[in-house]
């Protein structure tokens, strides 16, 4: 599904990622870990298409196509999902509002009719039921005034409604509480499918209890210095990520 | 004649003091003496301020002069435009029922209009002829005691100059359900047409009304619209008043709308602004009863080389009142906005609760925004807050919604429509709101339909 090689990408002229190389096939769920700085958010963000990221170096081949001559949007409506380590407020818009726009601009590019307002509540309404939860903010502007959790529980909701091929987690857990992310962890379980994989990008080991990798990768100064199962999780969690540097080092 | 004309052109100021000797002689003096004394006073108000300046500080950022180079006149309105009913679901939802009030030039237009069956008492129709039968002495009270003339010369040559416009009473403890509509078309005739809409509305203590004024023109011409709203609220009042101005895009719309409210009353304003080649609106309120609340939000829409300019002034001469303020701007093209927001806490006003918010979306790099607060504040346990922003679309939001598979042009489309609609979405009266989203809805897509080809 996704074939990233020695990918090189910098910011604002400063190089972050040195040479990815990643494999995710259907079905599969991977963890990238690594220490704050090591890149992982800017990884998520490249393959979400983020136009202040450079891409200097490799590539990347998503469902046989080059990431690369794709437009954000047009890596979303190939089934491609960036759920937001910082979730943007769209104002003046309602959640409900933006899904359906978001749901009919995939249904156009693959020459579906649109989804009227009441038919696209009922999947709405569907799509909630699966993940059991209720609709209560689908009338509150885009992230407008959410909290922290709530925002997180939104780019779910997306999640959950655009079913995706490829989903991309980043920092999900982060500024949420445990009943939070087991809630978030149950819906993106609920969701999982043998056609679809998930990446899940994170600090800590916490949300992997709840959404178990079958490989976990860890991200060392801009490349991935250690893969390993779900194991190398837990040993992370024991020892920090310090004692991955010297190998990166000799790797 | 010609000798007449040529004059006025080097003299606007004297063209418009002639044009009101004419029409008063000797209309004037058949209104009742109270009127006459307002109408001189203001005319000797207009006489000596003059149309206003960039010098002063009021109108800064607005020039009057292409509206003071041309020769506007009453004489130049269509006499007879022939309007149907059929011209009016333009402008109005088609209500079943719902009572309406049609002005054409300014003057009450009983054909068009629907005002009878009201319940309770209710007046609404022809101001002129609420003068002339003012039993109560309503309109005496009120009319031309709030629009204060000092406050700006168009007010007092309109406060001269009126000839009819809107009157709509609502009698104590009265509770009107459906909306209102009051819709003042301009009529143009050949030459540059002038219309001095005047309106009076009084919800007595503990009425509750909604009521839309909607400001239009029959013809796509430069004609000028010179119109004063007075809304009164007593105490317990509860007024939602919006108000559409949608003039020709070649047209002028001066207007002042200045509220009063009593004690524990409360008003709610939602204006939206999409026409006109240059309009300035004067929006006053004052809180003179403690406890009293006001609601003052208000949208511009604007493309091509149009200016719209703002100047609210909310008034707190009273304790415990509260007062919300919020006006976005989208601007496009070369198209300016303009809003002062000014806020006075008199003395005594403690516990005043105020917040203004100012927001502009500027669509192209031409395009311009002006914002500015004002806060005068005479009392010490007080809190006043305001904010402006001023900026394109959002970068990381745009990026957002391409990330959930929108393409770029429709996501631009969305997120200045939802800059709007965080205006509209405050509009508590559901058919109201759809009226306003309709014509926010039409003036975004003419925009980007016929994006003006501007020099």
């Amino acid at each position: 599904m996704l074939e990233i090689r020695n990918l090189h990408a910098s910011v604002d002229a400063r190089e972050i990622l040195t040479g990815v190389d990643l494999r995710v096939d259907a079905g599969e769920i991977h963890a990238i870990m690594g220490p704050n700085g090591s890149g992982k958010s800017t990884l998520a963000q490249v393959l979400a298409g983020h136009p202040a990221y450079a891409v200097t170096e490799g590539s990347i081949v998503y469902e046989g196509r080059d990431l690369f001559d794709m437009d954000p949007e047009e890596r979303a409506q190939a089934g491609l999902f960036l759920a937001f380590q910082y979730p943007v407020a769209i104002r003046g818009i309602t959640n409900a509002y933006f899904l359906r726009a978001a749901v009919n601009a995939v249904r156009k590019s693959q020459g579906l009719p649109e989804l009227d307002p009441l038919d696209f509540l009922d999947v709405l309404q569907e799509k909630l039921k699966a993940i059991g939860w209720d609709d209560s903010f689908l009338n509150s502007p885009v992230n407008d005034g959410f909290s922290g959790g709530e925002k997180k529980r939104n780019e779910i909701l997306q999640l959950a409604v655009l079913q995706p091929k490829l989903a991309i987690l980043d920092e999900t857990d982060s500024g949420l509480d445990i009943d939070a992310l087991r809630t978030v962890a149950e819906a993106v379980n609920k969701l999982r499918t043998p056609q679809n994989a998930t990446i899940v990008v994170t600090h800590y080991q916490r949300l992997l209890n709840y959404i178990v990798p079958d490989f976990v990768h860890v991200l060392v100064d801009g490349r991935i210095a250690r893969s390993g199962g779900k194991e190398l999780a837990l040993e992370l969690e024991a020892r920090g990520y310090e004692w991955i540097r010297p190998e990166a080092v000799l790797g | 004649m010609t000798e007449l004309a040529d004059g006025a052109t080097a003299d606007p100021h004297a063209r418009y003091l002639a044009e009101y000797r004419d029409m008063t002689e000797p209309s004037v003096r058949r209104g009742p003496a109270w009127l006459a004394r307002i109408r001189a006073a203001a005319i000797a108000q207009f006489a000596e301020a003059g149309f206003p300046t960039t010098r002063q500080e009021d109108w800064r950022f607005t020039s009057v002069a292409p509206l003071t180079g041309l020769p506007f006149s009453l004489t130049h309105r269509h006499l007879a435009p022939h309007i149907g009913r059929e011209h009016l679901g333009l402008f109005m939802p088609p209500g079943p029922g719902a009572a309406h009030a049609v002005f054409v030039n300014g003057r009450f237009t009983p054909g068009l209009s629907s005002v009878s069956g009201l319940p309770g008492g209710v007046k609404l129709g022809s101001l002129a002829e609420a003068v002339r039968s003012d039993a109560g002495g309503t309109v005496e009270a009120h009319l031309g005691r709030h629009a204060l003339m000092e406050r700006n010369p168009f007010t007092a040559l309109a406060t001269a100059c009126w000839e009819d416009g809107a009157f709509l009473l609502v009698p104590r403890g009265v509770e009107l359900e459906a909306p209102v509509q009051l819709l003042f078309l301009a009529a143009p005739g050949e030459g540059p047409a002038v219309s001095y809409p005047r309106t009076l509305i009084v919800a007595e203590r503990g009425a509750r009304v909604v009521v839309v004024e909607t400001y239009a023109g029959l013809a796509d011409r430069a004609y000028l619209t010179n119109a004063v709203t007075e809304i009164v609220a007593e105490d317990g009042a509860q007024v939602t008043c919006c108000r559409i101005q949608r003039e020709s895009e070649l047209a002028y719309h001066v207007a002042a709308t200045q509220s009063h409210e009593g004690r524990d009353a409360a008003i709610a304003s939602y204006s939206i602004a999409v026409g006109a080649a240059l309009a300035r609106h004067d929006v006053g309120a004052v809180l003179g009863g403690a406890g009293a609340q006001l609601t003052l939000n208000g949208l511009s829409v604007l493309h091509g080389r149009q200016h719209v300019d703002h100047h609210t002034t909310i008034d707190h001469a009273a304790p415990h009142c509260e007062s919300h303020e919020l006006f976005n701007g989208i601007v496009g093209d070369h198209a300016r906005a303009v809003f002062t927001g000014r806020i006075i806490v008199r003395p005594g006003a403690q516990r005043t609760d105020s917040k203004q918010t100012n927001n502009n979306l500027l669509l192209s790099e031409e395009a311009r925004a002006d914002s500015q607060p004002q806060l005068e504040i005479h009392a010490d346990d007080v809190k006043c807050t305001h904010g402006a922003t001023l900026g394109p679309l959002d970068q990381a939001a745009l990026f957002y919604l391409q990330s959930r598979g929108i393409a770029p042009a429709d996501a631009r489309a969305l997120m200045t429509y939802g800059f709007g609609a965080q205006i509209i979405g405050t509009v508590p009266v559901p058919e109201l709101r759809r009226q306003l989203d309709r014509l926010f809805r039409a003036t975004l897509d003419r925009g980007a339909r016929h994006p003006r080809l501007v020099p």
